[in-house]
């Protein structure tokens, strides 16, 4: 490996993952280069300015998950991130009335106990149950996940830390470890709150991003997942990104390129090159080959696997599992340019609860119903939104006195039974979701500038995620942890030596978090003995 | 009824205010005000010595409002709180009240407070934390009717040596005759006031309970009653002083309720909080029995006790140790004060067994500030007695002028 100008390492993709695993080995000596498709950086966390002076969080919107510890090594504060949180969040009902969630305490118990007294004071338990569980997560998150059938001593190591902290948890957690990791946020919920309306806006972030309705098993876990970040210590807490979501991985380019690291976009990778069981390099669209040591993928283990290696490389097993992994797509997005603040009755005037995230689904039977829809091959006629306007807060999004709204939408399939996604058929998919808010601000259509409409098909067309599902993999028990994305291949490497995955695919999935990238960076250094452990 | 925009406005205003603001507003002179259970309350009046010293010396008024009071009612209400609590109030009378502590079936504090027996087959309930989801599982299967009452009743706490003499002052024949835990209603200028012989200060005192509406009324007639008996309004600071000096626990402060501790290993049982004579085994099931009882059989790892520690400075979250060089740590500090009464450097403690037997000797970290030169002191402290103050007082009926 002589000459000077061949890299080390390659990354294949520049979304935060894979910035993030580039910034680690970078910082450890190595030279790396980051390829990217697209001629600007981000992958899902990305900034772009689609119409005037307005800036779209085009696809992830909000951040909390991102590890704190990231931002710490990276220094990506220096190099521009600001995560500022928001507060509240409501629900408006189809009856005109409305639930509001406050920081406040105290205005949070009077607000649910508007709906029910007694829900007012299960909010608490809920809370710590929820506390508890992420409690037990975290510390996992930025290791790796042990291989339970492996008798190698790390392996063994991990095992024992990962029982240990289990039974750390005592006996009734670890009961109710168990049945957080399987059961239905429905039927989590029902355990604390008699209040439809309570239920419906907590089980929000139990579908968000996955195929699944929330009376589908395996959804408690998809709630919990989104719980179990924090800003500056505030366990649950969801913030904006200054400047949009692109400020996370313009960041981390930052920090990059202040280690040596190089990022070249507009230069799309074909094929991985591999020679007798080893990648040796990657081949770009324009028949460019670039020959390096290591290659890490920042794509999903399908697109990895199926579509930038040949097939013939891999083991037959190995190839099924890749073909059976779920990565469903199910949500759309809008993001809208709007004149002014759309007004929004149902809420009191002045309620911070319009600062953080909007829904318009009341009971579970909507949210469920909702699902139906997807099932059946159709859009939602009633879809869940997740709804923000980031630029009440942050007011770099949108010109003055003007405002950026970010509309999450699920469900949306990623094949519709009708057949292919078209022009008319993405507009009519984006009516539908205007007209749903529309039915509760009546000056919201009026106000709009600009939509933009993604569907699961844009989504996977632009970002490249496969069917646009936006965490890499549904994040359900059978995939995660050590299965997660394929059992024996859940600690970065694969069948192919030198070539490893460093996207959410990976342990422990998706949602901004870093900690797949941190993680796969680790196990490569591990392997290049450039680190003890 | 509310606009409909204004419909759950909460956040405009996030905290209540008691019946008795506005008058509290007018003697705040510090405006040094405190969030409770929902509620604005006053941290300090004027001066918390000048607020401490009218309890230990003349009487003292606590707005005790926000206080979440429980109306229990129906058939079923005395099995019903019997099987709740760990105490046996079957032997509860009407008209009279019972400290008590419930727990989870791991035997875990959830919290404690008073249960007032104003009938056959009702009760009040008086807690400082709001746990009725906790409450309504626990009835099922109960013929009985459980509602939070907060605010329909307004309460104060009249306490200290002179407190008898104001209320008799006001008017109230016969409240010298209440005993220590016992209740009565009486009137005064057409006020219906339920008065018990109760309170959070280890003192002589009474709490009064009034309809809202009578609330101004009847701070308007104890302050003109007891004028010349040093009556004087207070607030938390003083009451916690005082507490800590009866020995009372505050939740939050001494435990932790096990119905919101996240981590394992928080949460404490009446045993080791040091109220094992709360807790009835003969009196049949009760919730968190069977651990009690296994508790109780194994011994306790840890207690909660009564701290003298050398010096004049509150080892406020001190760490304990068994000796001097803080070798092994043993314990923490979970409440503490200057006692200006006892002449005493007190506190509560949470401590490891064996060393929570009576008499052991123990070490204090303490921080001191020197003019923000900060040092670090470790100071003897020794395992004793609780309640620190208990005069006579509290106890004789009826009670004298003092």
């Amino acid at each position: 490996m002589g000459e000077r100008s061949k890299p080390d390492v390659l990354i294949v993709g520049a979304g935060h993952n894979g910035l993030v695993a580039a910034c680690y080995l970078a910082r450890a000596g190595l030279k790396v280069q980051v390829l990217e498709r697209n001629p600007y950086i981000g992958g899902a966390a990305v900034s772009r300015k689609l119409y005037g002076d307005f800036t779209y969080s085009n696809c992830s919107y909000v951040c909390s998950l991102l590890r704190p510890e990231i931002m710490r090594t990276l220094e990506l504060p220096r190099f521009g991130l600001q995560i500022i949180p928001y507060d509240g969040g409501c629900t408006m009902m189809r009856d005109g009335g409305h639930l509001a969630l406050y920081d406040n305490h105290d205005a949070l118990r009077r607000e649910i106990a508007r709906h029910s007294k007694r829900d007012a004071e299960a909010y608490d338990r809920y809370a710590r149950d929820v506390i508890r569980q992420c409690k037990f997560i975290k510390p996992l998150l930025m290791r790796e996940p042990p291989d339970p059938t492996s008798f190698k001593p790390r392996d063994i190591r991990e095992l024992l830390y990962l029982g240990g902290h289990f039974q750390r948890l005592g006996e009734a957690r670890m009961y109710d470890t168990l049945r957080f990791w399987t059961m239905s946020a429905a039927d989590f919920l029902d355990e604390y709150f008699e209040s439809e309306i309570v239920k419906a806006h907590m089980a929000g972030s139990a579908i968000i991003g996955t195929a699944l309705g929330p009376r589908s098993p395996g959804t408690a876990y998809v709630l919990l997942h989104h719980y179990m970040g924090d800003i500056d210590d505030t366990v649950g807490a969801w913030g904006f990104a200054r400047g949009g979501m692109g400020a996370v991985t313009r960041s981390l380019a930052a920090s990059l390129q202040a280690s040596g690291g190089t990022i070249r976009t507009s230069a799309g990778v074909e094929r991985i090159l591999v020679r007798n069981g080893r990648s040796v390099g990657v081949a770009l669209a324009d028949g460019e080959e670039i020959s390096a040591r290591l290659v890490l993928s920042n794509m999903d283990v399908k697109r990895t696997f199926l579509n930038t290696v040949d097939s013939k490389e891999l083991p037959e097993d190995f190839l099924r599992q890749v073909r059976n992994f779920k990565i469903r797509g199910s949500s759309g997005k809008l993001n809208i340019a709007l004149d002014g603040l759309p007004s929004f009755p149902a809420i009191p005037v002045g309620s911070p609860s319009t600062r953080g995230d909007m829904h318009v689904t009341d009971t579970i039977e909507m949210m469920e119903r909702a699902y139906d829809d997807w099932k059946e091959g159709a859009w939602s006629r009633a879809p869940y939104i997740d709804m923000l306007i980031p630029s009440q807060i942050d007011p770099t999004m949108a010109p003055d006195g003007k405002h950026y709204m970010s509309v999450f939408v699920q469900y949306c399939p990623y094949q519709l039974a009708s057949g292919p996604w078209d022009a008319a058929k993405r507009k009519a998919f984006g009516d539908t979701v205007i007209d749903t808010i529309a039915q509760h601000s009546p000056d919201f259509k009026s106000l709009i500038l600009h939509a933009e409409v993604r569907t699961p098909f844009d989504i996977e067309n632009e970002v490249g995620l496969t069917e646009g599902n936006i965490f890499q993999g549904e994040l359900t028990f059978d995939q995660l942890l050590f299965n997660r994305p394929i059992p024996g291949y859940a600690q970065y490497r694969t069948p192919l030596r030198g070539l490893y995955l460093c996207g959410s695919s990976t342990h422990p999935g998706g949602g901004v978090m870093g900690a797949p990238g941190a993680n796969a960076a680790r196990a490569v250094l591990r392997d290049l003995r450039l680190t003890g452990t | 009824m509310n606009e409909a925009s204004d419909v759950g406005a909460h956040f405009k205003q996030p905290l209540l205010t008691t019946p008795f603001h506005e008058r509290e507003r007018a003697l705040s002179q510090v405006d040094s005000f405190v969030p409770w259970a929902g509620y604005t309350t006053v941290d300090v009046f004027t001066n918390v010595g000048q607020e401490y010293f009218a309890v230990r010396n003349a009487c003292s008024v606590y707005d005790l409002t926000p206080m979440v009071k429980y109306r229990i009612a129906g058939p079923d209400a005395s099995r019903y709180l019997n099987r709740l609590v760990t105490r046996d109030l079957r032997k509860l009378k009407i008209n009279r009240v019972s400290y008590c502590v419930w727990c989870n079936d791991a035997g875990h504090i959830i919290d404690d407070g008073t249960v007032f027996r104003l009938d056959e087959n009702e009760y009040r309930l008086c807690t400082a934390e709001r746990q009725l989801d906790w409450f309504l599982d626990s009835a099922i299967g109960f013929d009985v009717q459980i509602s939070e009452v907060t605010e329909q009743i307004a309460a104060l706490a009249l306490q200290g040596p002179t407190s008898c003499a104001v209320l008799n002052k006001l008017g109230l024949a016969g409240v010298e005759r209440l005993k220590p835990f016992e209740f009565g209603w009486f009137d005064s200028s057409g006020m219906r006031i339920m008065v018990s012989r109760t309170g959070f200060t280890g003192d002589l005192g009474y709490e009064l309970w009034v309809d809202p509406l009578h609330a101004v009324a009847l701070w308007d007639a104890l302050m003109a009653a007891g004028r010349s008996r040093g009556i004087r309004a207070i607030g938390s600071r003083a009451l916690n002083m005082v507490r800590i000096e009866a020995g009372f626990l505050l939740p939050n402060l001494d435990f932790v309720s096990a119905e919101s501790s996240v981590r394992l290993g928080t949460s404490r049982s009446p045993l080791e909080l040091g109220l094992a004579w709360l807790v009835d085994f003969e009196k049949g099931h009760f919730t968190g029995r069977r651990a009690l009882l296994e508790q109780h059989r194994q011994g306790l790892k840890r207690q909660l006790v009564g701290l003298d520690i050398a010096g004049n400075k509150p080892a406020t979250n001190a760490l304990l140790y068994t000796d001097r060089s803080g070798s092994k740590e043993i314990g923490s500090v979970t409440s503490a004060v200057w006692s200006p009464t006892c002449k005493r450097n007190i506190a509560l403690a949470m401590v490891e067994a064996p060393h929570f037997a009576l008499g052991s000797t123990l070490w204090a970290e303490v921080y001191l500030s020197r003019e923000l030169v900060w040092e670090r002191r470790m100071c003897r402290a020794q395992v004793v007695d609780k309640p620190f103050f208990a005069p006579e007082r509290r106890r004789v009926t009826p009670p004298g002028d003092y």
